[in-house]
């Protein structure tokens, strides 16, 4: 989230798409009630009506997949009619930007596409630069070559009718939702999105949300209260383990995993964007203190130089993503896999191919509080036990509320949490268990020797372990924070004040690129300073201008310096006066910011508002990303299409895929008419290895259910409460059939389109008459960007069971 | 008035089933065993062990879909129970009047009443009976927290502020004060009987799209005529114990 929960109580009008709050965070309508009580106005676009739609003052249906088109023209109607934010986007984007003149895009394809690799060149998206290497601009936005003037070349194609005729949604709703939210580009008012899984489990997932981000910047959304881009996270603590790097791409702290090309400190340095605009703060110039501060939380002993010779290192263009990873073990390329409070046998795509990979392993490890379909895989559906050679290993980990940390939160917000109950029997905490196996390594590196000891034996474990406990009880989390949080490794004198050794380190701004600093997250640093744990504040204390948000400062603690809304200088015009005065987030009260954290001090105009990137604007036009710099529309890798109006590309070309699997994929299959779709229900949580177990939870959803039109349920003669099973070429389920109004065939490009819709918490382990999981159904196909799953749109056949 | 109300604002009802599953957990009920019948509202019913329970119900507008309404469905705790003066003829330690917060409560004792006669004696149908003990059962306020100082557990749960519990003049104050801002942007809204129970749903649209017993109704045929007999005479008995 750029913002926060409490900050949806601020909007004029929420947005909620590729998202079902109501259901899925609950908590969260706490603030969205709040938000319409207030006058917001609610919209909910969905292909289903759902617990969140029943809430909402509107509700547009949708085919799913087709959130480009809705976006994209909801981008044309805000540049056709002039509601965009003209000074925040002068100002502030890169509309005016000059792009280069031999970038351009024909047919579905930007230049740059090798078909050969399914990937861009992308040199042709680059701006066209001044002799100091600076963007080239037309403030007039008028330049044909301009990001603006691209911009709307590229969605001109975007026209209400064809938008109706792909996604299906009428276009009397269409031009309702658009005209509503498009308002809230007047510079007082805001408009925020709440997105989840509904938007990035597609092969165009990224661009979709990218559409979504151009229109915030278009509408001056983001920065101010009740406004930004916000995704709500699965899990209580998807974004700490972010913020740790749980991805293979990133490490702590979203600096790039090192690759194999860069083999010193220097060659990793050598790539820190630079920016030769003195208005650009360019934050991530400060990268090298970074990376030798996390080398020297890992490594207190050793010079950066060498501890970073330790890391792994990915090669160049190397995949180690989900669904590669699955794959490979597919391939028998590897022999062991922790999976640790996870249950990819049920939660991956495509699960038959993830449990046949499950058999090829040597053995597996898993840690977990119930049984479930992955620590059982080899007694499930279609597995003899006899045949399978993967030795499986099970650790009782302790359960969540059993253990002392922090927990951040989708407004990245780092709460502390104390220990409450005793763990069960012999279970431990995950921490114990990863400090114990390295104990244990290091214990057979000592005894036999090994290749390349030096990373293991020399890894920093006092700053892990408290040495007056014994094992499980030494693994002690609040010494972890400070190390997160940092410390100064010798006396360091920053302007006139000197910081001892082994003191913490006030904020990120003092950490330091010669290993005098040891800060193992510098997005954490200021978490736990010389003051104390500040994610264990708990104090309502705010000012009048802070109260009048409901932004509290001293309750916890928010990465990045406490900043509660991300980008807030852009709330506020070139002078520093608020855009809102009325929901100011921060204001210049002629020496200082008040209000929030700003995104740095500086005084108003002296530094462009975006600081995370190299040039200092938001980027309309985005050359970053594997699959263009302006989000277009491709049909699912599974459709019921062979062509759609927008270009005669059908697919995303640049989407994960693997080798032979397309034989397994539905397109236009008479055989698979139906649209399938996955999500969750407020009861049941994520693949239910929890709630499964939970029998007040099951009494209220028993079984694994499937949503179907009541249209649909004449066709295949399926009434509510029949057993029903749904099947395509990767497997099939059985679920309990709910014929309901709440979904409506649609009609798109010439077709009835019926969904049927289910929930991926189910699997055959236990309730034992629940259902199996959906996933056996949705494909191992990924976004270009993320390589995440594309499991909300493929293809099915529906059936009495 | 005296004593404790619970104000329902339904326009914040997700549906989430919180205050169900709360309801359960501080009771220390059992689940029942359950099918999906082809909805996303289980159990079906009220039952000896379901105290607490939110219907859903799909509602048409001719043959376009209109709105899916939830309803968290409990006892009312009336002003003047009904279920009470009925009991009383068969056994007064039977259902008892809480004086302090007004709940209504099933002891015991209620294995000497006659079930049918209680349960068509509430116009809200909501009291439940066990076979093999005869006992009936229902929502009791969480009259053990109240009277602790703690708010009953299905209010604790709800996330969205649809439930407020507090004393009765208040709550009743705070019901009208928001029926008059959901009224601007939904004229149909309404209060269900205010006047006559503790707890105080507000609706958008009329109540009984919402759930057949979500309002007493004279032409609901559930007045027993024993219970018309004793609502008769009521002026004349003690209003509370």
């Amino acid at each position: 989230m750029t913002n926060h929960y409490i900050d949806l109580m601020n909007s004029d009008c929420i947005l909620m798409m590729g998202a079902n709050p109501a259901e899925n965070h609950p908590i969260s309508f706490k603030w969205v009630m709040k938000a319409k009580e207030k006058g917001a106005t609610l919209l909910s676009v969905d292909p289903r009506f759902t617990r969140t739609s029943a809430r909402s003052d509107f509700f547009m249906d949708m085919r799913s997949g087709t959130d480009i088109p809705i976006l994209g023209g909801l981008i044309k109607y805000i540049l056709d009619n002039n509601l965009y934010f003209k000074d925040y986007v002068v100002n502030y984007t890169n509309a005016s930007f000059l792009v280069n003149p031999d970038f351009g895009f024909d047919d579905g394809l930007f230049t740059g596409y090798d078909p050969e690799t399914a990937t861009y060149d992308k040199t042709t998206w680059s701006f066209q630069t001044d002799d100091q290497g600076i963007a080239k601009k037309d403030p007039s936005l008028q330049d044909p070559n301009c990001v603006f003037q691209l911009m709307k070349k590229h969605f001109e194609r975007y026209t209400i009718d064809r938008v109706n005729e792909t996604s299906g949604s009428s276009k009397a709703k269409l031009e309702e939702f658009y005209k509503t939210y498009a308002a809230t580009g007047a510079p007082d008012k805001s408009g925020t999105i709440m997105y989840a899984m509904g938007w990035t489990q597609h092969t165009t997932g990224v661009q979709i949300i990218r559409a979504m981000a151009m229109i915030q910047l278009l509408l001056g959304n983001v920065g101010n209260a009740g406004g930004g881009v916000n995704a709500l996270r699965g899990e209580s603590n998807v974004q700490g383990s972010t913020d740790q790097a749980l991805l293979f791409h990133i490490i702590p702290a979203y600096m790039p995993a090192p690759r194999s090309n860069l083999e010193s400190l220097e060659a990793y340095n050598a790539t820190t964007p630079k920016s030769p605009d003195p208005k650009s703060a360019n934050w991530w110039q400060n990268r090298p203190k970074y990376i030798a501060s996390l080398l020297k939380a890992m490594y207190p002993d050793q010079d950066p130089a060498v501890s970073y010779s330790y890391l792994p290192k990915l090669d160049p263009g190397q995949n180690c993503s989900w669904l590669v990873l699955f794959d490979h073990m597919n391939q028998g390329k590897f022999r062991g896999y922790f999976a640790w409070g996870q249950n990819p046998a049920a939660s991956g795509a495509d699960s038959q191919k993830t449990r046949d990979g499950l058999s090829k392993l040597d053995w597996l490890v898993v840690a977990n509080v119930f049984d479930n379909e992955t620590a059982s895989f080899w007694k499930g559906p279609g597995m003899n036990p006899a045949e399978v050679k993967t030795e499986v290993f099970i650790l009782p980990p302790a359960v969540f509320c059993e253990k002392e940390g922090s927990v951040t939160n989708s407004g990245r917000w780092v709460q502390w949490r104390y220990a409450g109950p005793k763990p069960m029997g012999d279970c431990i905490t995950d921490g114990a268990m990863a400090l114990e196996l390295l104990r244990r390594i290091r214990a057979l590196y000592a005894e036999e020797g090994g290749a390349f000891p030096d990373p293991i034996m020399n890894l920093n474990t006092k700053d892990v372990a408290d040495p007056t406990k014994k094992f499980p009880h030494d693994f002690d989390s609040k010494r972890v924070a400070k190390l997160l949080n940092g410390y100064f490794v010798k006396d360091v004198k920053i302007g006139d004040t000197t910081y001892k050794a082994g003191t913490q380190v006030p904020s990120f701004a003092m950490l330091q690129d010669d290993g005098s600093t040891a800060c193992g997250n510098w997005v954490y640093s200021g978490a736990w300073t010389e003051a104390g744990n500040n994610m264990a504040r708990r104090d309502k204390t705010q000012t009048e201008m802070q109260a009048n948000i409901g932004l509290f400062p001293n309750w916890s603690w928010a990465w990045p310096v406490n900043r509660r809304v991300a980008y807030n200088r852009a709330s506020c015009d070139p002078q520093g006066k608020p855009y809102a005065p009325h929901k100011a987030v921060i204001e210049w009260d002629g020496s200082k910011w008040v209000g929030d954290v700003p995104d740095g001090g500086w005084a108003p105009g002296e530094k462009h508002p975006f600081i995370m990137t190299a040039e200092g604007y938001a980027r309309l036009f985005g050359p970053g990303l594997a699959d263009g710099p302006f989000p277009e529309h491709f049909e699912a890798m599974e459709c019921p299409f062979e062509e759609h109006p927008f270009s005669s590309r059908l697919h995303n070309p640049t989407a994960l895929e693997f080798t032979g699997e397309a034989v397994k994929r539905a397109v236009c299959d008479p055989r698979y008419p139906f649209v399938g779709t996955t999500y969750r229900v407020t009861e049941h949580w994520q693949s239910g290895v929890l709630t499964r177990w939970t029998p007040w939870l099951v009494e209220s959803m028993p079984q694994n259910f499937v949503e179907i039109d009541p249209e649909l349920g004449k066709l295949r003669g399926i009434e509510s409460g029949d057993k029903v099973i749904v099947e395509n070429m990767r497997g099939k389920i059985e679920a309990v059939a709910i014929v309901t109004p709440r979904l409506q065939p649609l009609k798109a490009m010439g077709q009835t389109i019926h969904m049927v819709g289910t929930t991926w918490h189910f699997g055959w382990v236990h309730p034992t008459d629940g259902g199996d999981s959906s996933n056996l159904l949705t494909p191992a196909v990924g976004d270009p960007n993320t390589f995440i799953p594309e499991t909300k749109t493929f293809m099915v056949n529906i059936r009495k069971a | 008035m005296q004593g404790k109300s619970f104000f329902v604002d339904l326009t914040k009802c997700t549906a989430c089933r919180g205050c169900q599953v709360a309801c359960k957990q501080w009771k220390k009920l059992p689940a029942e065993e359950t099918r999906n019948w082809g909805s996303f509202q289980n159990p079906k019913d009220l039952s000896f062990i379901t105290y607490k329970l939110v219907r859903m119900t799909e509602a048409m507008d001719g043959d376009k879909f209109k709105q899916w309404y939830f309803f968290p469905d409990q006892c009312r705790h009336c002003i003047y129970p009904p279920c009470k003066m009925v009991g009383d003829m068969f056994d007064d330690q039977a259902i008892l009047h809480d004086e302090e917060t007004g709940a209504v409560l099933f002891t015991e004792a209620t294995k000497n009443l006659d079930f049918e006669e209680i349960r068509m004696s509430c116009p809200y149908d909501i009291p439940r009976w066990d076979e093999a003990s005869n006992l009936q059962s229902k929502c009791d306020m969480c009259n053990d927290r109240v009277q602790n100082g703690l708010l009953p557990a299905c209010v604790l749960s709800c996330p969205t502020g649809t439930m407020q519990f507090g004393d009765s003049d208040e709550i009743l104050e705070i019901a009208k004060k928001r029926l008059e801002e959901v009224k601007k942007y939904k004229p149909n809204a309404a209060l269900t009987d205010p006047n006559d129970v503790r707890v105080i749903f507000l609706t958008s649209d009329n109540p009984r799209e919402y759930f057949r017993y979500a309002v007493a109704s004279a032409d609901i045929p559930k007045l027993s005529r024993k219970a018309a007999l004793a609502k008769a005479i009521a002026p004349a008995r003690q209003v509370f114990g």
